[in-house]
């Protein structure tokens, strides 16, 4: 039995953002006022001393605790940076666009630092009910921010739907949850593995599937993706960016860990889910956004596409794949922190826009905004020497390493498909006639935009630290 | 220089020189100007950085010269250059177009000169790259990458259809690319290795070979281009702006011969040999098909378009008949061609710059106000045809010498491609040049001036210097060529013992 204080270490990240949530709420509340004052930044420093936790308590040898609900590894802490690098950097760029918008509330940081907690749980979690308490708790959070805007007719059909959805996915992942403890005698990951040895029955195959369509649908992959376009579009930019950035990190990273400890000994059977949903959602994600005119709703589909491409490494089922899934969603992380600051720098004369036209000329208007955002799109095509290009190469080498010749054969030519679209950005902000200007983006969206595209066009000449951190958090799942 | 060698340099010269242009503010006058020296500089300095590499260059040999290697990326894949016989020509052939690029742009292009030079030299770093990476996936890197500028090269600066040409032009070599990158997957999961040297000595299984090889071939093909997937050239060499055009034609289709050199003749013999019947064909359709569409052509550059698809017939056909005259052949006329062709489109920019058009109806007679055009443009004209005494000549006959030992009657339909192209260059030059000067547009052109004859005088003088002096380039790739085909010949020897023990 370990003692307490040892078990809190390894779960120190998760101790920080509890407390500093309650203590965040209980400093709102006894301020006495609606706006959000100094609250995002109180928050960004909670969700950044938890960073700083992750990071230092890297070197922690793994530990399973809190009655093996509880696992910390260097997978967890990969993936754990990600998500409170993505909630941070979407809080440092949100401030000024809800205060314009006229979303001033200082529960929204609060709702964002409450979501994280959930997403760290999520990713830690090592049998199913801390699962499905980290999963419900960044969920009730994100559906709350959906709705952030709550005079916003839009808005609230975006948080209405995606709780509608969400509480069905979250019903059907129970009942998978229940039909595994049913079927197999345990909550744990590796009880269950345990349970299965071999030969997976079919109630363990029913489960397993219920248990996929609940992280599908937070992944938001096919066929469990409709609300995402819906939600992005509707709800205010800076929680679409949110949406676009943390949660898909968790949601990632309990789908690998789910598949890769809990049921190695079902391979043919969840591969074939996986292999579909990745197929489909690349399919999907390339054909579906060619005709968008938002940009909102372009980056939705585009995310639906993205997290198809992260499945192929997945469906892999090897460690070169969950090498190739955090890569992935590290550069994806990256890219799409960079294409939200420049989708939230599109103001003309201080009213939000998000028409893709609305980009027209701005390789003219403004040549660096143009540069960097074109960059990014480029990556995200997947087109060396770009970062997003190496994400892509990472996780079809798995898949290629693992023979599913047809997947990646497809999946690429979907991306070539997928080419079009970003292309077509591309198209408006440089051989296009301008439209009239942007107005001067905040110092943190300039920073971001131009921190993530140079990261990503300068990736080529250093790439071994993320790669190598990669590396070794897919070992620590083997 | 911090461990890097001359190739290393080679290739990222022209980033520094990019980086310099993107220091100078573009919006003035003199700053334009200024942003002009600096390219031309830094393209000159890597001219000459070739030449001296060339000094050292041991001709004739066919192991990998000035290699350097480093590690990149951790695990699996390196940083490795290094150059052979077939890749050094075309390293100096790009360093030596690129100044030529920069003079031609020089009062063309006024608008956003900044962002057009800054493409050009990174277009350059990445050109240079491709045929010095030695490892495939830094290949892979180099050649998709040059997509990004020249996507936005001719998207901003090109003619009325520009946007259409661009995309055509990037989502056709990108899908085909795409495929090349499964198929370096698939070696990789193989062998566990992407240094080219290596996988120049791995024999692959003869069945996984001809799926290896059709990814490539889906690659190369369309960059050479090779019909029927050539139509994204004529589009896009008609609405590039003149060095665009230069460059596509001189450098980016040689990629793709390249490619099959290096990649899939000694990476796939029997697959070679097995789909060599399918080049030949394509080859000759691309010959005769695409000189007769190029005899009806009513724009200037959509004929020399047209033209170069023709001559990449040639090379593919040469590549594929396996012997030491046709390989060398195909190589040195690829040198040749993007002498030729490069300049032919200078020409034409030339023409453009002082009527901006391109129809070939509006121009007749200007060699009573042009003479020293005219001599130039028939210079270019003849080494198109392939007159002897002209570069064009050595690398059509002996690709079709070497050809005609192969297969005769390939060789055959392929000599009708000489007569066509003599038809269709001819033709053009006879109503372009001669006739009666009667249009009124064309009663005040004025000749040549200093810049426009720096820029045509080198090139007039190599295409001839090469006509009757062709060594230095046979010489160069005639080592990695010999040693390119032993291992040809020893592969299908050695697939042919294991067929024969089997039965």
């Amino acid at each position: 039995m370990n003692s307490l204080s040892l078990e809190l270490a390894h779960a120190l990240p998760e101790a920080i953002l509890a407390l500093g949530a309650v203590v965040l709420l209980l400093i709102g509340a006894f301020r006495g006022r609606d706006d959000d004052g100094p609250m995002t930044e109180l928050a960004v420093v909670v969700l950044g001393a938890a960073l700083v936790a992750v990071v230092l308590g890297g070197h922690r040898p793994a530990g399973v605790v809190f009655d093996d609900a509880f696992i910390d590894d260097s997978f967890g802490d990969f993936m754990k940076g990600l998500s409170l690098t993505g909630s941070i950097v979407v809080l440092l760029m949100s401030g000024g666009f809800l205060r314009q918008s006229g979303v001033d509330k200082f529960e929204f940081p609060i709702l964002v630092v409450l979501a994280t907690l959930g997403m760290l749980m999520l990713i830690s979690a090592n049998g199913l009910i801390a699962l499905y308490l980290g999963l419900e708790l960044m969920s009730l959070s994100l559906y709350v921010v959906a709705a952030i805007s709550r005079d916003d007719a839009r808005a609230s059909e975006a948080g209405l739907k995606y709780f509608v959805l969400g509480a069905l996915s979250s019903g059907m992942l129970l009942y998978g949850a229940s039909l595994l403890y049913g079927f197999a005698g345990s909550v744990s990951f590796a009880g269950i593995a345990a349970a299965i040895g071999g030969h997976p029955n079919m109630g363990v195959i029913f489960g397993l599937v219920f248990l996929f369509a609940g992280l599908a649908f937070k992944m938001s992959v096919v066929p469990f993706h409709m609300w995402t376009p819906d939600v992005y579009e509707g709800a205010p930019t800076p929680v679409t960016a949110f949406f676009a950035s943390a949660p898909k990190m968790a949601a990632v990273a309990v789908s690998t860990r789910v598949i890769m400890t809990a049921f190695p000994g079902a391979v043919s059977e969840w591969q074939q889910v996986i292999v579909f949903m990745a197929l489909a959602s690349m399919a999907l994600g390339s054909f579906a956004a060619i005709n968008q005119s938002n940009i909102k709703r372009l980056m939705a589909y585009s995310s639906i596409g993205h997290m198809g491409f992260a499945l192929v490494g997945l469906a892999a089922g090897t460690e070169a794949g969950v090498k190739g899934v955090a890569v992935y969603m590290a550069i994806y992380l990256v890219m799409t922190l960079g294409a939200f600051a420049a989708i939230l720098s599109m103001r003309v004369n201080g009213k939000a826009v998000e028409k893709i036209n609305d980009l027209a000329g701005l390789a003219r208007t403004n040549p660096a905004m143009g540069f960097f955002f074109a960059m990014l799109m480029f990556s995200l095509a997947g087109v060396p020497p770009l970062a997003g290009f190496f994400a892509k190469f990472y996780v079809f080498m798995a898949a290629v390493d693992a023979k599913l010749y047809w997947l990646a054969v497809i999946g690429i030519l979907t991306s070539a498909v997928a080419a079009f679209y970003y292309l077509r950005i591309v198209k408006v902000m440089y051989f296009d006639e301008p439209a009239p200007a942007f107005d001067r983006p905040s110092v943190t969206q300039r920073v971001v935009l131009a921190v993530s595209s140079l990261a990503m066009l300068l990736f080529w000449i250093y790439p071994a630290p993320l790669v190598d951190a990669a590396a070794a958090a897919a070992h620590s799942l083997f | 220089m911090f461990g890097f060698g001359i190739l290393s340099g080679l290739t990222f010269l022209p980033l520094v020189g990019a980086l310099l242009i993107l220091l100078v503010p573009g919006e003035t006058e003199a700053g334009k100007n200024n942003i002009r020296w600096i390219a031309l500089w830094t393209t000159l300095v890597v001219f000459a950085l070739s030449l001296y590499a060339w000094s050292q260059f041991v001709p004739g040999v066919a192991d990998f010269q000035f290699v350097e290697q480093k590690n990149w990326f951790g695990s699996g894949l390196t940083y490795k250059m290094g150059v052979d016989g077939v890749a050094f020509p075309f390293v100096v052939l790009t360093a030596f177009l690129m100044p030529f690029c920069i003079a031609a742009s020089w009062s063309s292009i006024q608008n956003r000169v900044k962002e057009y030079m800054i493409a050009f030299l990174v277009l350059e770093t990445l050109m240079i790259g491709v045929f010095c990476a030695l490892d495939l996936v830094l290949f892979y890197l180099f050649f998709e990458g040059g997509l990004i500028p020249m996507f936005i090269i001719i998207g901003v600066w090109g003619g009325k259809r520009r946007i259409y040409a661009s995309f055509k032009f990037f989502l056709y070599t990108l899908a085909g690319s795409l495929l090349m990158l499964i198929a370096i997957l698939a070696m990789y999961a193989q062998t566990h290795t992407t240094d080219i040297t290596v996988l120049l000595h791995t024999k692959f299984d003869p069945n996984l070979q001809k799926y290896l090889w059709l990814a490539f071939f889906a690659s190369f093909a369309v960059k050479m281009p090779m019909w029927p997937v050539h139509t994204w050239l004529p589009d896009a060499h008609v609405e590039a702006p003149t060095a665009g055009s230069v460059i596509l034609a001189g450098i980016l289709l040689k990629m793709g011969g390249y490619g099959f050199i290096r990649f899939s003749l000694p990476m796939f013999p029997d697959a070679s040999h097995y789909f060599a019947p399918l080049v030949f064909a394509l080859s000759i359709i691309a010959i005769v098909y695409t000189s007769l569409v190029a005899l009806v052509q009513e724009d200037i550059k959509k004929l020399i378009a047209y033209s170069s698809v023709a001559h990449m017939g040639f090379v593919t056909m040469g590549l594929f008949a396996m012997n030491q005259q046709a390989v060398q052949g195909a190589v040195f006329q690829m040198v040749s061609h993007g002498l030729v062709s490069g300049a032919l489109f200078l020409c034409v920019g030339v023409v453009y710059d002082r009527l901006h058009t391109r129809e070939i109806a509006a121009y007749g007679g200007i060699v009573e106000r042009m003479p020293i055009y005219a001599v130039a443009f028939m210079i270019f004209t003849m080494a198109n045809v392939g007159l002897p005494g002209t570069s064009g000549f050595i690398g059509e006959f002996l690709s079709l010498i070497g050809t005609f030992q192969a297969n005769s009657w390939v060789a055959f339909f392929a000599t009708t491609g000489v007569i066509l192209s003599a038809a269709y260059a001819l033709y053009l030059y006879w109503r372009v040049i001669f006739g009666k000067l009667e249009k009124p547009s064309l009663a005040g052109l004025k000749d040549l001036n200093p810049r426009e004859m720096a820029v045509l005088a080198p090139l007039v003088l190599l295409t001839l210097y090469y006509g009757v002096h062709p060594g230095p380039i046979l010489d160069a790739c005639s080592g990695s060529v010999a040693e390119l085909i032993k291992g040809y010949e020893s592969a299908l020897a050695l697939t042919k013992t294991a067929a024969l023990t089997l039965h």
